[in-house]
């Protein structure tokens, strides 16, 4: 590779001649900045093809009328205003947020708790062990997974027998099915897939933190509580505004759990605006109307996460 | 080479396929597959490609012939004397050029044709004194009490939204019995002005209706996949259960010899009974290659003794074909024996239907999954049931 050497040796020759830097620098800067894109270069042109080109059809289809393959047809802002005939789009909605409690409230406060116990407690190989089994359900494809959850909740099963092992067979029901119980059980699917990330990302957060701060705490004889409050959650923002934001995205935009788990169902009682996307788009082939719902959900999420991120960078700074 | 798409799951075309070849050897097959769900989104790219599936499996028809993807089968149809077969085979794929279904310009073929009815245990149903199929919807009505009184599960079925909910299948089953089937397909074939809002189908919702409170299906019906409800009454729970002749393996495999099987009997003695029965649709891509080989494949399925005995063997299904066409032989006890039997009963009385739940493309997803949930849970009743589904329909037609 002889250019980039040469430019190497041209940069470090004229670090001490002050007198020709303006020109050579300029020179350098184009070389250098040209060398940058060509690194980007293949990481754009994927993000750029898979994320940029999809996002701006999106918004692209929503204006028209179409089938995903016949003739498009202009409609301007028609579809946003048949989106609202949806059956039960504010349900979904309000089902949306339900979930950010059980895929984000939960998760991450769970997840503090159990990456601060792992932390102190757990360091050799008994951690190790904890954490592979918590980070486990990221690993596992999820159709399977929806697949085993559906088992472990039926009416006979697994959950429902150990209920009634210990004598609370008054209570068992098919959880997935049941009009009142299907969300918070679609929930639990959900702690138990994001619990995980959660207590990756702040365990490698608390690694971070300075255990002077710790020994000194305890020199002041600081309980764990105390160390937890004071040390662990406050240097642990950023990590948690991330959490929160991942965990609120996957919960406003949830359809894959929902998805695998009970596809929206009973009636309507976990319909999410992701499932509605989903029929709109790949049942009903009304693909300007799926993308005026997408683009919409889009929309309802930088509401909710802006504040959000805002928060954990402010006070990070 | 013919090129082709087929469904996951289901081996017979493929078996088809090289039965074919074994004959005409100068044919080869380029086949891929995918699941039913996933077909629903890739078909359409299929066709519109520019080396497109000579012939493929459909998910749905209408909006594929209506965008011009789908290759008219009329002339095929003179050719190969399709036209004089037994009418209800191919006018469930023709559609007028208003993309109404039920007649206009053939646009796919049935590889076999599906029945629908019930299916019961032979045991349990000896066990509460069942001698006979019953032969009124009252009847039947006095069997599902016997079964619920001798604490049996009268009726399995599925029901979460994830397969979609089986009591479509009794409900439509039990529309049938109480009134004509001609403005049910109406309905499903999107003639203008059809509506399943009527008064013989509030009969059949509040029937419907009595049989959920009277605890005839299982409590967690809105959770039971597909599967599992097969593989529970194949393990003897439930002394019947409402499915199609596709599941006569599965349950002949499951409980050999011990599978029954009627059609839903009509209201009134002496009445005909109904059934739903939809072809294993097949289409020829607009700009395929090989298009008159695969059209001479569709005839040869139909016709040929072979193909018909893979057909019937390895589906269960009516092969279809002429009138006068011999049917395969089926081992004795099978089931398909009795399903068989019960097609040319349907066909005489000309009472088979398409499927309500194709009526639109989600009318399943949107209106009769969810409102028929929302029945099992006692968030919905009979009218509104029926109501709630027209609007669905509506909204869909409309947008």
């Amino acid at each position: 590779m002889p250019v980039p050497s040469k430019s190497t040796v041209v940069s470090t020759t004229t670090l001490d001649n002050r007198h020709v830097v303006p020109a050579l620098s300029r020179w350098k800067f184009r070389r250098e900045s040209l060398v940058g894109w060509l690194f980007v270069m293949p990481a754009l042109l994927m993000y750029t093809v898979f994320v940029l080109v999809p996002f701006l059809l999106t918004i692209l289809y929503s204006f028209f009328r179409w089938n995903g393959v016949g003739p498009m047809t202009w409609v301007g802002l028609k579809n946003y205003v048949t989106i609202f005939q949806v059956p039960n789009l504010i349900g979904t909605i309000i089902h949306a947020f339900w979930l950010v409690v059980w895929f984000s409230f939960i998760p991450v406060s769970l997840g503090l708790i159990v990456a601060s116990v792992i932390h102190r407690v757990a360091t050799g190989r008994f951690g190790a062990i904890a954490r592979t089994v918590l980070f486990l359900p990221q690993v596992i494809p999820l159709v399977a997974a929806g697949i085993i959850w559906g088992w472990l909740l039926a009416l006979p099963g697994l959950i429902n027998q150990i209920l009634k092992a210990v004598g609370f067979g008054a209570v068992t029901r098919a959880w997935l099915g049941d009009f009142n119980w299907a969300l918070p059980a679609v929930g639990l699917v959900g702690i138990w897939v994001l619990l995980g990330f959660c207590i990756v990302l702040l365990q490698t957060g608390m690694a971070k933190i300075d255990p002077a701060l710790y020994e000194s705490a305890r020199i002041d004889g600081a309980s764990w509580f105390k160390e937890f409050i004071a040390i662990t959650v406050p240097l642990l923002r950023y990590e948690i505004g991330v959490c929160v934001t991942v965990t609120v995205i996957a919960a406003l935009a949830a359809f894959d759990i929902v998805w695998v788990s009970t596809a929206g169902g009973p009636g309507s009682a976990t319909s999410v605006p992701g499932i509605q996307i989903y029929i709109l788009a790949f049942t009903q082939r009304s693909v300007g109307l799926a993308s005026a719902l997408a683009v919409m959900l889009m929309i309802l999420v930088l509401v909710v996460i802006i504040p959000i991120q805002w928060l954990s960078r402010e006070r990070a700074l | 080479m013919l090129k082709a798409t087929f469904e996951t799951g289901f081996p017979v075309p493929q078996q088809l396929a090289d039965e074919f070849t074994k004959q005409y050897p100068n044919v080869t097959w380029d086949i891929s597959s995918d699941q039913f769900a996933n077909l629903i989104t890739t078909t359409p790219l299929l066709l519109a490609s520019d080396n497109p599936p000579d012939l493929l499996r459909l998910p749905t028809m209408v909006s594929f012939a209506k965008d011009g993807l789908l290759m008219d089968l009329d002339n095929y149809a003179k050719a190969f004397g399709w036209d004089q077969w037994p009418v209800p085979q191919l006018n469930q794929n023709r559609m007028s050029p208003d993309g109404i279904r039920g007649s206009g310009t053939l646009y796919a073929m049935g590889l076999n044709y599906s029945l629908t009815g019930v299916f019961y245990n032979k045991k349990l149903a000896t066990q509460i004194g069942m001698t006979e199929p019953p032969k009124t919807v009252a009847e039947f009505d006095a069997l599902l009490a016997a079964a619920k009184a001798a604490g049996l599960q009268p009726i399995m079925e599925w029901g979460s939204a994830k397969s979609g909910m089986g009591l479509a299948f009794p409900l439509q089953q039990l529309m049938a019995a109480y009134g004509p089937v001609g403005p049910i397909n109406d309905w499903i074939f999107n003639k203008p002005g059809a509506t399943i809002d009527t008064p013989s189908n509030l009969l059949a919702a509040q029937h419907l209706e009595q049989w959920i409170k009277a605890g005839y299906f299982p409590p967690d019906i809105n959770a039971i996949e597909y599967a599992d409800a097969a593989s529970r009454f194949t393990a003897g729970e439930g002394v019947f259960t409402f499915n199609g002749d596709w599941q006569n393996g599965p349950y002949d495999t499951g409980m050999p010899g011990n599978v029954g099987f009627f059609l839903m009997p009509p209201a009134e003695a002496g009445g005909a009974p109904a059934a739903m029965s939809a072809p294993l649709t097949f289409g020829i891509a607009a700009k395929a290659k090989h298009a008159d080989c695969a059209a001479f494949f569709f005839n040869w399925v139909a016709t040929n003794d072979t193909a018909r005995q893979i057909n019937v063997t390895g589906f269960g299904s009516n092969p279809g074909g002429p009138a006068n066409s011999k049917m395969p032989s089926v081992a004795a006890g099978s089931v398909t024996n009795e399903t068989l039997a019960a097609g040319p009963v349907v066909g005489a009385a000309g009472n088979s239907m398409d499927f309500i739940a194709n009526a639109t493309s989600s009318i399943f997803a949107q209106g009769w999954t969810p409102e028929l949930q929302k029945m099992v849970g006692g968030q919905q009743d009979a009218a509104g049931l029926l109501k709630a589904v027209q609007a669905e329909y509506l909204r869909e037609l409309g947008q």
